[in-house]
């Protein structure tokens, strides 16, 4: 067997290997490579710096532990902005792994700049029906969501006072991993009820979500988790996506490599191909 | 009248649902809550039916001892597990539920969907090939925005995360948008098809 011919079957537990090594040494050994804002990001957090004081904003924590490695890092920085602002956030959740993630990132975010639940935010937890809970929610919340994910009925927490429906919020950010998520939270609360929509989603499914940025129906969209590491750098801190991004570039540097190297080995195989049909 | 009475039904709602959008005045805005609370309330029996027809096939799984019970086995005890501690303790932080939620179901799922990097680095090395012009378009545009989407390319060339927006921004969203108008007529197309009673696989149409 020839060189090239082991290179086209390489085994890929070397590529497995460097691809752990990729992501293991940079989270070991940082790097530190700078991180550019992009425009998207910078238009979200803009609105939410905008918002007067006490202004009611809606999370909405619509992904599982999957995807946490990349949203929780946007929920939790948001969040810390939204307090830092004396914001007060309510949140809820389309998807049922998503109320103990978005409570974990809201309480890590008061605990911080020392905020209370009920008073400074909330969460009213997981309703099934995806689109249709969002359609319901935006004529009224209250029968949508009788209570908080603790079972204390929404009358008894300060903060849901003068709550009636999406009207209440200057502003809407989702945190989604896939469907129900920023499509549904565009169609319905921005397109129906006009609220400003704010998105953050795992990479792979931003690209989808161009359209409606680029027509001014989101204010703004975080994209995986080079998105809320810029969101980090934003709020000067340094975040759990910050951490990662060397690790990531590395690990996209290496795959470029892996496809480059490929595309060259099919090259020199089709040219010793034909040279041997000549 | 087996036939006709779910397609009346289906008839009428669908029509004051599109009514509703138009006209959002009573008596439409009414019925359109309505209807949402309706809708809410069959969502939360369908998750009960989803339960009810795992634990059935996995049961079945079990007695059986088809091949991969065990697995069975292991998803059963968590659903009855984590419900019960969930609906006997809560799920707010300090619970059985928290603990079991972070340091069991949260590490599985984040290592399930680690994999996928090395299947996509594998993958990528023995399916990515510039073989026609359409290809090698393709694959250039995901090198800049790979590495315009990174830090790395900022670093490389500071105009890198500019290129890899203009993509984001212009091919790629022309490309969607064509994408959503066809799923958006798609859509309309069906939903006409179920209200007015002529698709076959809901009960529509000639038999």
């Amino acid at each position: 067997m020839s060189v090239i011919e082991k290179l086209r079957n390489i085994d890929r537990r070397f590529i497995f290997v460097a691809i752990a090594l990729t992501v293991i040494v940079p989270l070991l050994r940082p790097i530190g490579f700078p991180i550019a804002v992009s425009p998207s990001v910078q238009r979200l957090y803009d609105a939410i710096e905008q918002l007067p004081p006490g202004s009611k904003v809606l999370m909405s924590f619509d992904y599982d532990p999957s995807t946490m490695p990349e949203v929780y890092p946007m929920n939790l920085a948001i969040a810390q902005h939204c307090f830092s602002r004396n914001l007060k956030v309510v949140g809820i959740a389309l998807w049922p792994m998503g109320v103990s993630l978005g409570q974990q990132a809201l309480e890590t975010a008061a605990e911080e700049c020392g905020k209370l639940y009920g008073t400074d935010y909330v969460n009213l937890g997981y309703k099934t029906g995806g689109m249709v809970v969002i359609l319901a929610m935006g004529r009224d919340l209250r029968e949508t969501f009788p209570e908080d994910f603790r079972g204390t009925p929404i009358e008894q927490l300060p903060i849901m006072e003068g709550v009636r429906n999406l009207n209440s919020f200057k502003l809407v950010v989702d945190f989604s991993a896939g469907d129900p998520g920023v499509a549904a939270w565009v169609m319905i609360a921005q397109a129906r009820y006009h609220k400003k929509v704010g998105a953050g989603c795992t990479a792979v499914s931003a690209p989808a979500f161009y359209p409606y940025l680029n027509t001014g129906q989101l204010v703004g969209l975080l994209g995986g988790m080079k998105g809320a590491a810029e969101y980090e750098k934003l709020l000067q801190s340094q975040g759990p996506a910050t951490a990662g991004m060397d690790a990531q570039s590395i690990a996209h540097a290496v795959i470029i490599f892996f496809i480059l190297f490929g595309n060259l080995v099919m090259l020199i195989t089709k040219r010793k191909t034909e040279r041997r049909s000549l | 009248m087996r036939r006709q009475v779910p397609l009346v039904i289906t008839f009428v709602a669908g029509i004051i649902m599109i009514i509703q959008y138009f006209i959002p005045h009573e008596p439409f805005a009414g019925l359109q809550q309505r209807f949402n609370v309706w809708f809410l309330i069959i969502s939360a029996f369908a998750l009960i039916l989803g339960i009810g027809n795992l634990i059935k096939i996995h049961g079945e799984r079990i007695s059986r001892q088809s091949a991969g019970w065990g697995y069975s086995v292991v998803l059963l005890v968590g659903l009855v597990t984590m419900s019960v501690v969930g609906i006997g303790w809560g799920i707010e932080p300090g619970t059985p539920f928290f603990y079991l939620f972070w340091n069991i179901q949260i590490p599985l799922s984040s290592t399930m969907f680690a994999l996928l990097a090395f299947f996509i680095a594998s993958a990528s090395y023995r399916a990515f090939r510039a073989r026609s012009f359409e290809a090698t378009l393709l694959l250039a545009a995901a090198i800049l925005v790979m590495l315009g989407r990174v830090p790395l390319g900022n670093f490389l060339w500071h105009r890198l995360p500019a290129v890899a927006t203009w993509i984001m921004n212009y091919p790629n969203t022309a490309g969607q948008r064509a994408i959503m108008i066809g799923i958006a007529l798609g859509v309309i197309s069906s939903s006409l098809r179920i209200i007015l009673g002529i698709e076959r696989g809901l009960g529509g149409g000639q038999q």
